[in-house]
Parts: C-alpha cells; sequence; structure tokens
C-alpha cells in the first residue's frame, strides 16, 4: 500500500515539475512584454495621445538605431561579454557615410564603405578578446574612446554634411506606410534571431557564454565565437552608423552616439538576457529597446522635464531587472 | 594512549543522517573523538566522509533526530559561524585564504582588531607571531600568502584554527598536494597539536598516512557507520573489507569477455608529459577492452587524460590512433579522429545547464548535422535527443528541459550522450560516475559494456576501488606522474583492491611491465 501511496506521489510530482517548467518557459518567453503593455496605457490613460498611429510610428523609428546596435549587443552579452564601443563606431561610421557619400556619381558606396568600417572596428574588438585574451570590458573600453577620435580625425573635427544624401530615404522615408528606419531594425532582429537560434553559430555562443570551459572541452572554437560576436556588433554599429547619417544628412564625429552603447546594454538587460552570458533571447532585446523608447517619449507627451526623465528612465530599469531577479529565483534550480 | 576512554570525548555525533533529495547520503551515523587523539576517518568515495564533516563543520544540517555533543554537552550547529565559535575548524584542501593579503589578515580575517576604528595592524602582527613560533613556521605574519608554498598556506590555515581557539581540527585529504618532506613536516605539526590536547579529524585515503598518524580509526561505508578500529586492530585487509564489505558482483556489468572483445590496439600513448604533473607517460589501449587509471588523487591521472584529448599542452611525446601518428594539440582535432573525453568537472567543464537537453546531446553534432549554410536541423537534433532519452533512459519530462535541473545521474548520462553522439572509437571517461546514485551508477556501467561489447576502446580513471575492481579489465596505476604498475590483463596479476591501493600509496615495488 505504502508503494502504490509514492507511486501516486512520483507521478504528481512529476506533472507539478512538469508544470513548472512549462510556466518558466512561458514567463522566459514573455518576459518584460507585460511592463511595455502597461507603459503604453498608462501613457495613453495620461497624455491622451501616446497611442496614435503618428506617434507609434515615431516611438518606433526613435527606437530604430537602438535596437539595431542591442542586436549585437545581444550576441556579445550572450557570450559573456561587453561592446562599450557601439556608441564610437556609430560615430565613426557615420562619418564615413557621409564621406563616402560624397563621391560624385557614386554616393551609394557610403552605405557598404560604413558598414564595412563598423566590422572592421568590430573585429579588432574581437581579436583582442579572442587572441590576445584581454577582457571584453577593457578592450571595448579602450576603442571607446580611440574610435571616438578617429570620428573626429575623419571629418577633421568638423561636421559634414551632404543635402543630397542619396540614401537619405533610409532615414526619412517609408515602405508601404512603415519607415526604413523600422524596417531596418525589424530585419536587424530577424537576421539575430536566425543567426542565434537557427544556425550552428548561434549554438556556439550561447555555448561560450554559458561554460566557456565547457565549449573548449568540447571543441567548440571559441576564439571563433568571439571574433563573430564582436564582428557582428561592429558591424550592427556601422548600420546604426548608415542609419544616423541618412537621417541627420550629416555626421558629427565628436557628438554622434554618445552614449549609445549605454542605452543597447540597458535594452539588452531588460531584454532578461543575463549578464554572465548563456541565457537571453532577441526578442526580450527588441522589448527592451521598446521600453526604452516608449519612456523617453511618453515621459515627454506628459510633460516630465528632461532631469526627471533621466532619473525616471534609469529607475524603471533598476526596477525591471529587479523584479526579473526576484522572478527567476523563484524557478530557481537546486 | 592519548584516548583513555574513561575521559569525556571531546566530541560525540550520534544517529546522525542526511537526506537529499533523492539520496540518503548518511544513515544513523555516529563517531566519538578524544582529545589529544588523531582520528583517522575513511571510507571510498561516495561513504558520506565530507558530508559527515560538513555537518560538524556546519555547511550542511542534519535530518533531525541526531545528537552531536560536545564535551558531553548537547550543542547544536547552525552554521559556518556557529561551528567556529564551538571550536571546531576545518582545514580546507583547496584554501580559504585571501592570496593578496598578509599571514597576519589572514589569521584574522573577519576577526580583525581595531583600536579607535582603525585596524590595529600592529597588535595584530604581534599576536600572530607566537601562534606562527609555536607552529614552527619559516615565515612572519607580514608575509604575502601568495609568496607561499602549499604546505606554508596550510600551516597559516592551522594557524587560523588554533589562534581562534580550535579544539577539533577536520584535515580533509591534506597531503595530496604535498611533497614528502613537507608531509614529514606537516605530520610533526599534527603530533604537536595532538600532545597539546587538540582532536584531530584526518581525512586520507592512503593507508601508509593512516597507519603512522592515527590513534584510532572510523570507518563509513554507503554513508552508514562501519565501526571504529583501535591503533592495535589497524591492518590492511581489516581496513579495506570494512570499506567495501558488499558483494559486488552482481552490481558492475561485464558481460564483454575480456578476451573475446579484445582486438587490436587503438590508442597507443608513448612517452607523453606536460613536464610537470604528468612525467613520461606511455600505454596502449585495445578495442573492445575497458582499461582503468588508478592512483591517488593528484597523481596525474586527470592531467594524462587532458593531454591525449588535446585539451592542455603536450610537452613532449606521441600519440597514435590505428597506428598512424595523430597531431592532437586541441580538443578539436581528438574529437574528429573519435576521441572523446568525459571531464570528472561535470558542471564546471561539462555540461551547458541553461541549455536544455537537446542541445547538449546534439552540441557536438550540430555541426555534422548542419545543412550548407551552417543552419541547425532541429528535426534530427529532436530525434537524436529523444533517443538517447530512451537508449540511455534518462529521466527527464522531454528534450526541451534545462539540463540544470536534472539530478546527478541524469544530468552524467546527458553528458555521456552528448559524447557518443559523435560515435567515439576511444572513449576516455573521467570518473564517470562521480555524484551519481546508485540506480545511475548501474545503468553508467552498462553503457560501458555496451560500447566495449562495439569495439570501442574504453579509458576510465576512477578513484572508486571497487568500481575499477569490478569493471576493469586491465589496470594502469598512476602514481606522481608515472605510471607505476599494471594489474589485471596479460599480466597475471590479479586485479584487487589491495594490488591497486599498494601500487598507489607506493608501499610495494612496481610489478614488472606486462612482456
Amino acid at each position: 500500500m505504502s508503494q502504490e501511496t509514492s507511486a501516486t506521489d512520483l507521478t504528481r510530482e512529476k506533472a507539478a515539475a512538469n508544470r513548472q517548467v512549462l510556466i518558466q518557459q512561458i514567463i522566459r518567453t514573455v518576459g518584460m512584454l507585460p511592463i511595455l503593455i502597461l507603459l503604453g496605457i498608462a501613457f495613453q490613460l495620461m497624455s491622451g495621445r501616446f497611442i496614435s498611429p503618428q506617434n507609434l510610428s515615431i516611438v518606433t523609428q526613435q527606437a530604430s538605431i537602438n535596437t539595431v546596435l542591442a542586436c549585437g549587443m545581444t550576441a556579445v552579452i550572450l557570450t559573456g561579454g561587453i561592446d562599450l564601443s557601439v556608441g564610437s563606431i556609430l560615430a565613426a561610421s557615420a562619418m564615413v557615410a557621409v564621406i563616402g557619400s560624397l563621391i560624385p556619381d557614386m554616393g551609394m558606396i557610403g552605405i557598404p564603405l560604413a558598414l564595412f568600417a563598423g566590422l572592421v572596428f568590430g573585429l579588432i574588438n574581437g581579436s583582442l578578446v579572442a587572441f590576445i585574451g584581454l577582457p571584453p570590458f577593457i578592450s571595448t573600453l579602450g576603442s571607446l574612446t580611440a574610435v571616438r577620435g578617429v570620428a573626429r580625425l575623419l571629418g577633421n573635427d568638423t561636421t559634414v554634411f551632404n543635402s543630397h544624401l542619396p540614401f537619405a530615404f533610409i532615414g526619412n522615408g517609408y515602405l508601404f506606410g512603415i519607415p526604413w528606419l523600422v524596417i531596418i531594425a525589424f530585419l536587424s532582429v530577424i537576421v539575430t534571431w536566425i543567426i542565434l537560434r537557427r544556425t550552428v553559430l548561434g549554438v556556439h555562443i550561447y555555448a561560450t557564454g554559458g561554460n566557456e570551459s565547457a565549449a573548449r572541452l568540447s571543441g567548440i572554437k571559441v576564439w571563433a565565437v568571439f571574433l563573430f560576436v564582436y564582428g557582428f556588433s561592429g558591424l550592427m554599429a556601422g548600420l546604426g552608423g548608415v542609419m544616423s547619417a541618412a537621417r541627420l544628412f550629416a555626421a558629427n564625429g565628436t557628438q554622434l552616439g554618445q552614449s549609445y552603447e549605454l542605452d543597447a546594454i540597458a535594452a539588452v538587460i531588460l531584454g532578461g538576457t543575463s549578464f554572465t552570458g548563456g541565457v537571453g533571447s532577441i526578442w526580450g532585446t527588441l522589448i527592451g529597446a521598446l521600453i526604452i523608447a516608449v519612456l523617453s517619449n511618453g515621459l515627454v507627451l506628459i510633460g516630465v522635464s528632461d532631469i526627471w526623465q533621466y532619473i525616471i528612465k534609469g529607475l524603471v530599469i533598476i526596477i525591471a531587472v529587479a523584479l526579473d531577479r526576484v522572478r527567476s529565483q523563484g524557478g530557481a534550480r537546486t | 594512549m592519548p584516548s583513555a576512554p574513561e575521559t569525556t570525548p571531546i566530541l560525540e555525533m550520534r544517529g546522525i543522517s542526511k537526506t537529499f533529495p533523492g539520496v540518503k547520503a548518511l544513515a544513523n551515523v555516529e563517531l566519538t573523538v578524544y582529545p589529544g587523539e588523531v582520528h583517522a576517518l575513511m571510507g571510498e568515495n561516495g561513504a558520506g566522509k565530507s558530508t559527515l564533516m560538513k555537518i560538524l563543520s556546519g555547511a550542511y544540517r542534519a535530518d533531525s533526530g541526531g545528537e552531536l555533543r560536545i564535551n558531553g554537552e548537547v550543542i547544536h550547529i547552525d552554521g559556518p559561524l556557529s561551528a567556529k565559535t564551538k571550536g571546531i575548524a576545518v582545514i580546507y584542501q583547496e584554501l580559504s585564504l585571501s592570496p593578496n593579503l598578509t599571514v597576519a589578515e589572514n589569521i584574522y580575517l573577519g576577526r580583525e582588531l581595531s583600536s579607535g576604528g582603525q585596524v590595529d595592524r600592529a597588535r595584530m602582527r604581534a599576536d600572530c607571531k607566537g601562534v606562527l613560533d609555536r607552529l614552527g613556521a619559516t615565515f612572519g605574519p607580514t608575509t604575502i600568502v601568495s609568496t607561499l608554498s602549499i604546505a606554508e598556506r596550510q600551516m597559516v590555515e592551522i594557524a587560523r584554527a588554533i589562534h581562534a581557539n580550535a579544539r577539533i581540527l577536520v584535515m580533509d585529504e591534506p597531503t595530496t598536494a604535498l611533497s614528502s618532506r613537507e608531509t614529514d613536516k606537516l605530520f610533526d605539526l599534527i603530533r604537536t597539536l595532538r600532545a597539546d590536547g587538540l582532536a584531530i579529524i584526518y581525512i586520507s585515503h592512503r593507508m601508509a598516512e593512516v597507519y603512522e598518524l592515527a590513534d584510532r580509526c572510523s570507518v563509513l561505508r554507503d554513508g552508514s557507520y562501519v565501526g571504529t578500529l583501535t591503533r592495535d586492530e589497524l591492518n590492511a585487509e581489516t581496513l579495506v573489507k570494512m570499506m567495501v564489505g558488499r558483494d559486488l558482483s552482481k552490481f558492475y556489468k561485464k558481460d564483454h569477455d575480456a578476451k573475446g572483445s579484445r582486438g587490436e590496439v587503438i590508442l597507443k600513448v608513448r612517452d607523453v608529459s606536460d613536464g610537470h604533473r604528468v612525467r613520461g607517460c606511455s600505454l596502449e589501449l585495445h578495442q573492445g577492452e575497458v582499461l582503468c587509471l588508478a592512483g591517488l588523487v593528484g597523481s596525474g591521472r586527470t592531467e594524462l587524460a587532458r593531454l591525449i584529448y588535446g585539451a592542455d599542452t603536450r610537452k613532449s611525446g606521441s600519440i597514435e590512433l590505428d597506428g598512424k601518428p595523430l597531431d592532437i594539440n586541441r580538443p578539436i582535432q581528438a574529437v574528429n579522429a573519435g576521441i572523446v573525453y568525459l571531464t570528472e568537472d561535470r558542471k564546471g567543464q561539462g555540461l551547458f545547464l541553461d541549455m536544455t537537453v537537446q542541445e547538449n546531446v546534439n552540441l557536438q553534432v550540430i555541426g555534422r548535422d548542419a545543412s550548407g549554410g551552417g543552419f541547425l536541423n532541429l528535426r534530427k537534433a529532436r530525434a537524436r535527443a529523444v533517443d538517447a532519452i530512451k537508449a540511455l533512459s534518462i529521466r527527464v519530462a522531454g528534450p526541451i528541459v534545462e539540463v540544470g535541473s536534472l539530478s546527478g545521474g541524469n544530468q552524467q548520462k546527458v553528458l555521456l550522450s552528448r559524447l557518443l553522439e559523435t560515435r567515439p572509437r576511444v572513449l576516455i571517461l573521467d570518473e564517470p560516475t562521480r555524484g551519481v546514485d546508485i540506480g545511475a551508477k548501474s545503468e553508467i556501467y552498462r553503457i560501458i559494456d555496451d560500447l566495449v561489447q562495439a569495439g570501442v576502446g574504453v579509458l576510465v580513471i576512477s578513484s572508486e576501488m571497487p568500481e575499477v575492481v569490478g569493471i576493469a579489465d586491465r589496470v594502469l596505476v598512476m602514481r606522481e606522474g608515472h605510471i607505476v604498475g599494471e594489474v589485471g590483463g596479460t599480466t597475471g596479476i590479479e586485479i584487487t583492491q589491495e594490488n591497486i591501493i599498494a601500487l598507489a600509496a607506493g608501499l610495494a615495488q612496481p610489478s614488472a611491465p606486462a612482456a
């Protein structure tokens, strides 16, 4: 008889465990979406004009460049690293884009040149991490400063303009009524998702971040993973540079992209990606980037002063991640 | 004898039990220690020694029902701090010192003296000097710990314990990393402490040390208390019998006939060394045999395996597979050649705990299964995972469950199936059943047996003697970086615990190498 009870106990336990696994997976997938929705509702109630087609279009455009940067940042943070240099790379690439666009009759070459510049800077970061073994924080902190200098050097420390920018449509045009910026950002998310979830490389990124020594021992080319994620992050920053240049018809090596890396990191962290690597998703990052854009936009709409916007944004990030921590501890494994 | 029975024991543990989810680690264990004695605690790996000591030191809490007395008084230990205040100190193997601080700062760590809000370093130094002198230290209180040898650091740990008025000192395999001269010094120190009336609980696998030091010796087996021997009763035969005790013939599955299934030499390792822990080791592994590498912890077995696998850098020597020289400098080269390695550090270096069973099982073959641009073949991955779960009877709700949520035995099976998916020809298993429950253990033995019957060459590193005796066709014994002998196979020497231990501990001359 006692055996019977223990058997039913066991099945009950197993069912409960299954349910717990399922709930955990749902929570992880949904992530911060409820907070995004709550913020949207709150701003609508307070301002009365948050949820309008025009405003939503503005919000998504505001989110677009940060989303692109955050795509690269997600890959980097998934390996347990960090890329502090994306803002500077964005500035340098934007300079390259505008300068390239000034070449007569082949101004479109500004786009590939900018992307290439971003990729090269990213690969330098990756090499420092992969081959010299520098901590990512330090190597990208170095390039944050150095690449900023390169950006200023490119325009002889002036702002470069091109009022006839051949790819201006990227920053200001629409396709089927959707801003090009938003389309590019969404495509970046899709491409990142495919890389992370549908390729061998993606599994290796998660594996490297989850347990680097196990990754090495199982024969994963950890150096290639590092080289890729920093190169990818640089490339995304290059794309961000093209988007910025296209929006402004201009680029300035000193001001452009200042502290963009912090918004990108905030988006990734809000999206539930673990800072130690190995856990996270690109959809979370997208939601994180949207939360940041919604906050910026909504706080302006309800007339909060600039100073308080900073304070509130910072607090929201801290509280959101703290909630996440508490939540994930609830389902912590033994 | 210092342990006159009429004196009050300094420590009495009675009816101590400890249950972990799914495993009963200790059942009704007792231990009585008198002041002024060195009390050896022996048992196989997994017998419960460490668990018992963790209960004593407050790292674990025992199940209710047991009783713990110090100097006859019933006490409760509800954390590491409360154990410390009751005079219990544990000298850890991987020492718990801060290497960047001075000896004095380490000794006072957490109990810093201060005057007027400032750390009073002068007084701390002066105080430490006395303890260090008493222990015969050749270094002073201002020495930075990182400049000290392992033996000296151990002495700092002991000094810290003495300084905190410890009366019961637990030493867990303290000589593992020591040279023989350092060991002698440590033994002198232990004798001094014993003369001072401290009780020392000494955990070691080395019989010779136990003979030399112990006044009494208690033996645990499978989480139960077997008995206590006095110094006069101590001998290898009795001890081994007490430690092993059970009939293991059915537990270890060995359906393959060593002579029948053994084929050609598949892996030949010649004179491999890393210039440090492995000093010129050669071995031959045949198809269809289980070759065990036995030896004490720290004898260089894991290091040798990692050299063969290409995980560490080889200084000299060569490796041949099927008679052809093999260039192995990185794990990927070994994997591609058909050699895989199961790490002893499952969580640290083996599994990806945040990833699913499916991802873990497929990790090393996704590249092979992938289509053109490196896109995953998720259908195949799922099929592989489902098959592996069935084949190795991994108890899990489904393939999309994080590995970190599984029990130790099931985690080990996931790791093993990841290696098996690569269809290896040589399987190196480092402590394949460490931290694994009995049921999973016997299943892992079954898997090994099946593989051997299929012609795979299996090299097993194990510190569990009964396991070695139970599954090995041939045993090589390592000591201090050398392969010092062989038992079983064509040597004519029977694979027994005594023969292996004798070689591992250096008690007997190495047997003549097989012709």
